[in-house]
């Protein structure tokens, strides 16, 4: 299984080579889909195999020789329960990708594929990566990819958007790469016999304990990195430019996956790695959640262009996935992790569809829309489907990711006020408000422009890539325990995990050594109340049992609390 | 014999100093710089197979101690061999379809190349400025290769008389510190006892010798007129041989002679890394012309590796020689390309804006000049990455943090300048209907070589970390 996992992540690459040699067009289109669909297939025994019960570990991992000479850095790549659905996701989406960009792109057909596989490997790789140093590189090797494919087949503005987007990103990485070094060394001397170490194993060690003065500076590196990626308000201005100017597939491809990276970072390294500042900023970065919610569907709400609706809703919905990981607690951190997955089905279908239009009728634009329901009553149906579940209508995807976050950050221990599910609440009323306004404008209606009555309705391969992500949408909505399942048992041992370090920190640390902004930031007095505890009030457990309905995962948590 | 083992440890200075004299006279009874050409490959590939089997050899000193060899100065050569080879293959097509194909340049660069070799292997500040010297003249008379031009012969006039300006104040550096310590070799300038006035003005005069050949801010000014002004392939020369073989000497120099010191030209050195990082970033954003460019940025990679000189660590040493290694092989391929695309349309075609919609005229060279740049910009796999990570962990691990942070902020501006190429280069339509036409094969090989080399030491630096870190490990 280890080596299937590293032919996953590496077969898209292979055949982004393969298709350096391919002529003809379309056998570049029938390779890079053959390809892509091999790499989920492959990519399903990994997901039936995997043991959820297992925590505090990764399965199926592949640890290499250290390659960077007298440093403990390593080749290391391996599943665990934070990772299995985004990489599943990544590995689903990719055949789609592939399918929605069969006709569009006309120019340079070999390039677009084999940017997509070279993206895809990135991609794979940076959910499967446990060393933070190859987490880097695999991030790295997907802006690559990313920055050719909206400058080289994107909309009119694509040059500035694509510069825009590369050098922001890159801005907060390379100040991360710093934070990452010092880390290195740090959990080196502490952990590791002197020698410079970015293994996840060791950095997320008990005996890994960074001073809180380090941890708020670091912490503060790491999270704007984070923060451009995800990106988070007020980070995001590189996002709507890039969602409208990129082609289809880049748009699906940087909602769906890329964006994740960023939230999946912040749950995967962020918060272990710097427990005490993660819990002392956690009210900022709901804070920030909150308000990407309400300004990303305020500023939605106004948007003529459908393309960039979309874009301003994914800010909105991503305010919820980090809303979710910052409540700290099991319900709020697994509705984040389903809301990613939703978030990359959802809108990525809302992309694909706002390209099929496009196709059509070369515009975004709502108003050369209305009526088009009578046209093409099987895309109306799919993008009804796409567009309620981002709203997050009961019984669909959406629904089961913003109920559980909402849940988490009502109750959470560390947040300490409702206020937050409150306000969050107001923007799924809002995303009712945009996304039902923008579709009755678009669909019904008299027929304004003489252009729309000749629109034809999508065809057997658009029907063919839209319905599995379809299925997917309502599946979740349905049985949403099929999915959390696998995230449930390892997200509550690494919280678990981050707040018994936090608090070993705090207790070995002298208020007398701290400077006077630190000990206003952290309790340095020994914490015994613990935010497990606020998952056993009576209201979060009646959730978490219907939303997951996991019991055994639960009871056995009672038990280790004494309950 | 003592003696002969002795030569052994210069073969390569003998095999390029031979070579040099041997081209010059078949230029000199043949005229055909085709001989030349092939003559000057034969005998740098020969010089670079010594460089590299010297590498697993011994260090040591030879020549009274004149002469350092092995580690450092064998890597060094390296470096200057594969910078003088590679020039050399990519200087054959440019300058024929130029019409500036001759074989004097061919000796010149062979000159010019044994006294980078003779730099790199210096123990003696005697031996170090006949050095320079060698290289540098050599190079002032390659700058101006493009007689009938004004920007060549302005910039082998400006790099003659800045360059000369900056020897006097190298060599007035070498007699103060022979004054203060009565004596030449590294090893005993370390073991200076009276560090005086004389000590002092003597390292400073000493070090802005160095900041000159290494153009680090503000003794910079030289660099973009004679980069932009010489002929492409002999830029990629000096953008990477010459500094490569500076950098190591400064090395030599610092770790040899002033290690004790090191608390004192440690600052002095942050503050001229940072300024040269800053300006050679800041000014390398607003230009239009791709060689001036990449003189700027080539005066911002000094700056980075000058993060690794203010550390001043084992680790930092061997993090630049790595580095040196990673530019050295982006730099020549990227002035390979530079070169390609100028020959279409002759001398100058080297504004950004005339590369519109080159790259997917031949992909091939399109796909390659990314590699390069975005080595450049230092994102991985690629070599450049390994580099910058490198120099900056071991100033890092110095203290030297705030440095490291202006550092890559400076490389973050920096990749605005070189996608800029990029997206000239894919993402806008020709506008001047240029038909570009196949490199020769040797031509295409090569830079293939470097990419390939690019990507390698980006995925598996492990090879030469080791090796270069054991440089240091061992005392000579």
């Amino acid at each position: 299984m280890e080596l299937l996992l590293n032919i996953v992540i590496y077969l898209p690459l292979f055949g982004a080579l393969l298709l350096l040699i391919i002529r003809q067009d379309d056998w570049v289109r029938w390779t890079s889909l053959l390809i892509t669909m091999a790499t989920f297939v492959l990519s399903l025994p990994l997901l039936l195999q995997f043991d959820i019960s297992l925590t505090g570990t990764a399965q199926y991992m592949t640890v290499g020789e250290p390659f960077l000479g007298d440093w403990d850095v390593k080749y290391m790549v391996g599943l665990d329960g934070l990772s299995m659905l985004l990489f599943m996701l990544t590995t689903f989406m990719a055949p789609i990708v592939v399918l929605s960009s069969w006709s569009s792109i006309k120019k340079h057909v070999a390039g677009f594929f084999s940017m997509l596989l070279i993206l895809q490997t990135g991609s794979l790789g940076v959910f499967a990566a446990l060393d933070l140093f190859m987490f880097y590189i695999f991030f790295e090797l997907t802006q690559i990819p990313m920055f050719f494919l909206i400058g080289i087949w994107g909309g009119t503005d694509r040059i500035y958007a694509t510069v825009k987007f590369f050098i922001y990103t890159l801005v907060g990485w390379l100040l991360m790469l710093v934070a990452l070094i010092y880390v290195g060394f740090a959990a080196g001397n502490m952990v590791n016999d002197g020698v410079f170490t970015t293994d996840w194993r060791l950095l997320t060690s008990p005996e890994f304990q960074l001073g809180l003065v380090e941890q708020t500076w670091l912490f503060l590196a790491f999270g704007f990195a984070f923060c451009i990626k995800v990106p988070i308000f007020p980070f995001h201005s590189w996002l709507p430019l890039a969602h409208t100017e990129a082609p289809t597939a880049g748009s699906v491809v940087l909602a769906a996956i890329a964006l994740k990276m960023g939230t999946y970072a912040i749950l995967r390294y962020l918060i272990p790695l710097f427990p005490n500042a993660a819990i002392a900023f956690a009210p900022m970065f709901a804070v920030l959640g909150v308000i990407g919610i309400i300004y990303g569907a305020l500023v939605a709400m106004v948007q003529k262009d459908v393309k960039k609706l979309v874009a301003y809703s994914s800010i909105s919905h991503l305010g919820f996935v980090v809303l979710g990981m910052f409540a700290f607690n099991t319900i709020g951190a697994q509705g984040a992790i389903i809301q990613m997955v939703n978030h990359g089905l959802s809108t990525g279908a809302l992309f694909i569809i706002v390209g099929m239009l496009y196709e059509r009728r070369h515009s975004r634009m709502i108003a050369d829309f209305g009526g088009i329901a009578k046209m093409m009553p099987v895309l109306t149906v799919m993008f009804m489907i796409a567009m309620l579940a981002s709203i997050g209508l009961p019984g669909l995807n959406g629904f089961v990711g913003e109920f559980l976050i909402l849940v988490g950050s009502f109750n959470s221990v560390v947040l300490g006020s409702y206020w937050y599910a409150v306000f969050a609440a107001v923007g799924v009323i809002l995303a009712a408000g945009y996304m039902l306004w923008m579709f009755q404008r678009v669909m019904f209606g008299p027929i304004t422009h003489e252009e729309n009555k000749k629109l034809t309705d999508i065809n057997a391969r658009e029907i063919g890539l839209l319905v599995p992500i379809m299925i997917f949408i309502v599946w979740i909505g349905i049985r949403p325990t099929d999915f959390t399942r696998y995230s449930e048992a390892q997200v509550t041992w690494m919280l678990e995990d981050t707040q018994t370090r936090a608090d070993a920190i705090a207790h070995n640390a002298h208020s007398t050594e701290l400077p006077a902004w630190a000990l206003k930031l952290y309790d340095v007095t020994p914490q015994v109340a613990s935010y497990m505890e606020s998952d056993h009030e009576e209201g979060a457990t009646t959730a978490i049992t219907a939303a997951s309905g996991n019991s055994e995962v639960n009871r056995r948590e009672n038990e280790e609390n004494g309950l | 014999m003592e003696s002969a083992n002795e030569l052994l440890t210069i073969l390569p200075l003998i095999i390029i100093g031979a070579a040099g004299l041997f081209v010059m006279m078949l230029d000199a009874f043949t005229g055909s710089a085709r001989l030349a050409y092939l003559a000057t490959i034969l005998f740098s590939a020969a010089a670079l197979a010594v460089a590299v089997s010297d590498l697993f050899g011994p260090m040591g000193e030879s020549f009274h101690g004149l002469i350092t060899y092995g580690g450092t100065s064998s890597f060094g050569m390296v470096l200057v061999m594969t910078g003088t080879l590679f020039s050399v293959i990519l200087s054959r097509d440019y300058l024929e379809k130029t019409g500036m194909h001759i074989a004097e340049v061919y000796s010149m660069i062979l000159f010019a190349a044994f006294g980078m070799l003779l730099l790199v292997s210096s123990n003696n500040l005697v031996t170090l400025f006949l050095g320079i010297e060698t290289m540098s003249i050599s190079l002032y008379v390659l700058a101006g290769l493009v007689k009938n031009h004004k920007k060549s012969v302005e910039a082998a006039l400006k790099y003659f008389l800045l360059g000369a300006f900056a020897t006097g104040f190298l060599l007035y550096g070498i007699a103060l510190l022979y004054g203060a310590s009565g004596s030449t070799f590294l090893v005993d300038i370390a073991a200076t006892e009276d560090k005086g006035m004389i000590y002092w003005a003597g390292v400073g005069l000493l070090l802005v010798g160095f900041f000159f050949k290494i153009s680090a801010v503000p003794f910079h000014m030289w660099t973009p007129d004679v980069y932009q002004g010489a002929p492409t392939t002999i830029t990629a020369f000096m953008a990477t041989a010459s500094k490569a073989a500076a950098f190591v000497a400064f090395i030599l120099v610092l770790s040899r002679a002033l290690p004790d010191a090191r608390a004192d030209w440690s600052d002095v050195i942050w503050l001229f890394a940072l300024l040269t990082m800053v300006v050679g970033n800041i000014l390398a954003l607003v230009q239009d012309n791709v060689k001036r460019m990449l003189a700027y940025s080539s005066i911002a990679h000094a700056g980075y590796i000058m993060i690794g000189l203010a550390a001043g660590t084992d680790a930092a040493y061997s993090a630049v020689l790595f580095y040196l290694f990673a530019y050295t092989l982006m730099n020549i391929g990227a002035f390979g390309i530079v070169a390609y695309y100028e020959w279409h349309k002759g001398y100058d075609f080297t504004e950004v804006s005339n590369y519109s919609g080159l790259g997917f005229k031949q992909p091939i060279m399109g796909v390659l000049m990314s590699v390069f740049l975005f080595s450049m910009v230092g994102i991985p796999p690629f070599a450049g990455f390994i580099g910058k990570y490198r120099v900056f962990a071991a100033a890092v691990d110095e203290g030297l943090i705030s440095l490291v942070i202006v550092g890559v902020l400076a490389s973050a501006a920096s990749v605005y300048y070189y996608l800029r190429v990029l997206v000239h280069l894919f993402m806008k339509e020709s506008e001047n209907g240029i038909v570009l036409s196949r490199p020769g094969t040797l031509y295409t090989a090569s830079l293939l070589i470097l990419a390939a080399l690019t990507i390698f030491f980006g995925i598996n630096p492990g090879v030469l970390t080791d090796l270069l870190g054991s440089f240091w490990t061992v005392q000579y």
